[in-house]
């Protein structure tokens, strides 16, 4: 066995370029697919963390039905259920007073909006919410200055607190609190800057909303409407039961496909099931690649086989056994996948920390296994026929072969 | 006596036609003898060649190898008893290119479970024997063709077979480079090794102790020299 491994090697060595040629396949092969369920599986643990950071025992109250039809998360249907809202500030009061499960409630608003201080103009997603938000989205604290109070809330000022990347861009250097800002139409002051929560790979982040109280968003927009009640329940345990209180009550004045209940837990199986599907979507799509690598080894083996018909025949003639010669390609074409795998993998290592800065990619231990045992298992099925061709020659035939 | 053939023959189906390509062929070597093959082309000496150096078996008949009758041997059977008994020179020297002299030489030990240090031992010695102790590291890109057949040599001797085949061991060589690997040849010979050559040159099959003349499948003159 070590002999073969030896010759195995020392063919592969003498045909330097040929061999690294073949391995290309396995190693882009290999490298897609670690590469992309990387991205796969870290997005899910993005999002996963995401939702913990949003509380256990936080359930929220939507318009419409946007996990009916279908059970899917449809887009369409939710927009236009957020546009054809009824839910209203007392409903929120209504789900305040279910005691027994409920610790708080607090409306959202959310509209895009435009925001300018002088002459820096920057497009954001503007939240109204109450004094409470902070109580209920943890990952939101007030870094600078402070979060709008009640009465601002009540009396409608024209206060607002700005994300992280938001104060930054337009105020720079300069302490934003203080400073008059332009809110669409009207001019806000800004009472307090967020901290920085990070992360959102180039997507909507905490950092780059704007939060001001509800009362104020209801007289800018000339609207009563709320697209989603955000609810801390008093414990975790309990959530199911909590879930039922808040329909049972909600149903007192809506239809049953006016609204809909749901903790968390529900919407992330949902997204972990569709970036579950996208992972093996894409892992199955970059598989493909690993085929065809596969196929590469077995082309270039045959070749060889033929190309060292002699030296077969040779080796053959001095006393290799059939089993011997099998073994010799075999091996040969398992060194190509494994080594051509190793490669893939530690380029998809790279390529997924570089993705890291700003993309949430992570490599599992999984896809390392799964493309590991898949390019040798590759390397030894489309090794196999090559090999039995070489151990089938008689050593007559090969050495008279030009 | 070392080998035996015992009314061997060796019929080969081309197409619909039968070949027979050895008929009847009874042949007896002693330990020690050298003897050259001769014969036109398609008289049957390259076939008792290849049936007398277990490359091919008989379609009926008997072997005889050192006493044991190796007929019914299986292939993995028969490619260890080529790896141990059997030594193989060929014309077109079938060394492995892009690899060392030492490591050409050394091949048969790689399939009689050597390590590798006493293969690199065993190599080293017999290509300083065959006079290419200044060549261990040439590949055979590197060598002339009278000194790939000597690489060739010691790769047959490393083993310490019983019986040499050598298949018209200088058609591929220079007259010159010819005389050295025969001078090689009759010195193994005095040593008292035992080789069996096919050559169809008068002048080579000279240097051989005993002559065998192939016609049709079939041994037609077998005549021993005064010379030895």
């Amino acid at each position: 066995m070590k002999n073969v491994l030896k010759i195995a090697l020392k063919a592969i060595w003498t045909n330097k370029s040929r061999s690294f040629l073949t391995m290309l396949g396995v190693i882009i092969g290999v490298g897609s697919v670690v590469m992309l369920t990387s991205i796969g599986t870290g997005l899910q643990a993005y999002i996963e963390d995401q939702f913990d950071q949003l509380g256990a025992n936080t359930v929220l109250v939507f318009p419409g039905d946007p996990f009916g039809e279908g059970g899917g998360f449809n887009r369409e249907s939710q927009v236009s259920a957020i546009a054809n809202s009824k839910l209203e500030m007392e409903d929120v009061g209504d789900i305040r007073r279910i005691r027994e499960y409920v610790k708080i409630a607090v409306p959202f608003v959310t509209n895009n909006e435009k925001i300018s201080y002088r002459s820096e103009e920057k497009s954001i997603t503007l939240i109204g919410s109450t004094h409470e938000y902070p109580d209920v989205q943890t990952n939101t604290t007030t870094e600078k200055g402070r979060f709008f109070s009640k009465t601002e809330n009540e009396s409608k000022e024209k206060v607002i607190v700005l994300g992280y990347d938001v104060a930054e861009e337009l105020f720079g250097n300069i302490d934003p609190i203080g400073k008059t800002v332009r809110l669409g139409s009207q001019n806000f002051k800004v009472i307090g800057v967020q901290k920085k929560v990070g992360g959102s790979f180039g997507g909507p982040s905490f950092d780059t909303y704007i939060f001001i109280p509800i009362e104020t968003y209801f007289k800018q927009y000339d609207t009563r409407t709320i697209v989603e009640i955000i609810v801390k329940t008093k414990s975790t345990e309990n959530i199911p039961e909590s879930i039922k209180a808040i329909e049972t009550q909600m149903l007192k004045k809506y239809k049953e496909d006016e609204f809909s209940v749901f903790d968390q837990s529900q919407i992330l199986d949902t997204i972990n099931q569709i970036l579950g599907v996208l992972t093996l979507g894409l892992g199955g799509i970059a598989s493909i690649s690993l085929v065809v690598g596969g196929i590469g080894i077995m082309n270039i083996m045959l070749v060889s086989v033929t190309e060292r018909t002699r030296e077969i025949g040779l080796r053959k003639a001095l006393g290799a056994t059939p089993n011997t010669i099998l073994l010799q390609f075999l091996v040969e074409a398992a060194i190509l996948s494994v080594l051509g795998g190793s490669i893939g993998l530690v380029i998809a290592y790279l390529g997924t920390l570089a993705m890291q800065a700003f993309f949430p990619a992570k490599v599992t231990m999984d896809a390392v296994i799964l493309a590991f045992g898949v390019s040798t298992a590759v390397g030894l099925i489309f090794g196999a026929a090559p090999a039995r061709r070489a151990s089938k020659l008689s050593p007559i035939e090969a050495l008279r072969y030009e | 006596m070392l080998l035996k053939l015992d009314t061997v023959s060796k019929h080969y189906h081309m197409g619909s036609t039968l070949t027979k390509a050895l008929h009847k062929v009874n042949f007896e070597v002693n330990k020690g003898e050298f003897i050259a093959i001769m014969g036109p082309s398609g008289s049957g000496k390259s076939t008792f060649l290849q049936v007398a150096s277990m490359l091919a078996e008989p379609t009926t008949g008997k072997i005889i190898l050192k006493g044991k009758d190796v007929t019914d041997y299986n292939e993995i059977e028969r490619a260890h008893l080529r790896n141990k008994e059997i030594g193989f020179i060929f014309q077109q020297f079938n060394l492995l290119p892009k690899t060392s002299a030492l490591d050409n030489a050394a091949l048969p030990l790689v399939y009689a479970n050597v390590s590798y240090s006493e293969q690199i031992k065993r190599a080293t010695q017999i290509l300083e024997k065959v006079g290419l102790g200044d060549k261990l590291k040439n590949t055979p890109a590197q060598l002339s063709g009278g000194q790939q057949q000597r690489v060739a040599i010691a790769r047959a001797l490393i083993n310490d077979p019983a019986i040499i085949f050598a298949d018209e061991p200088t058609g591929n060589l220079d007259t010159k480079s010819g005389q050295e690997i025969m001078d090689m040849l009759t010195q193994l010979h005095s040593e008292g090794k035992t080789i069996i050559m096919v050559t169809h040159e008068e002048e080579i099959a000279r240097c051989a102790q005993r002559q065998i003349k192939f016609k049709d499948g079939q041994i037609i003159s077998d005549t021993k020299s005064k010379k030895t």
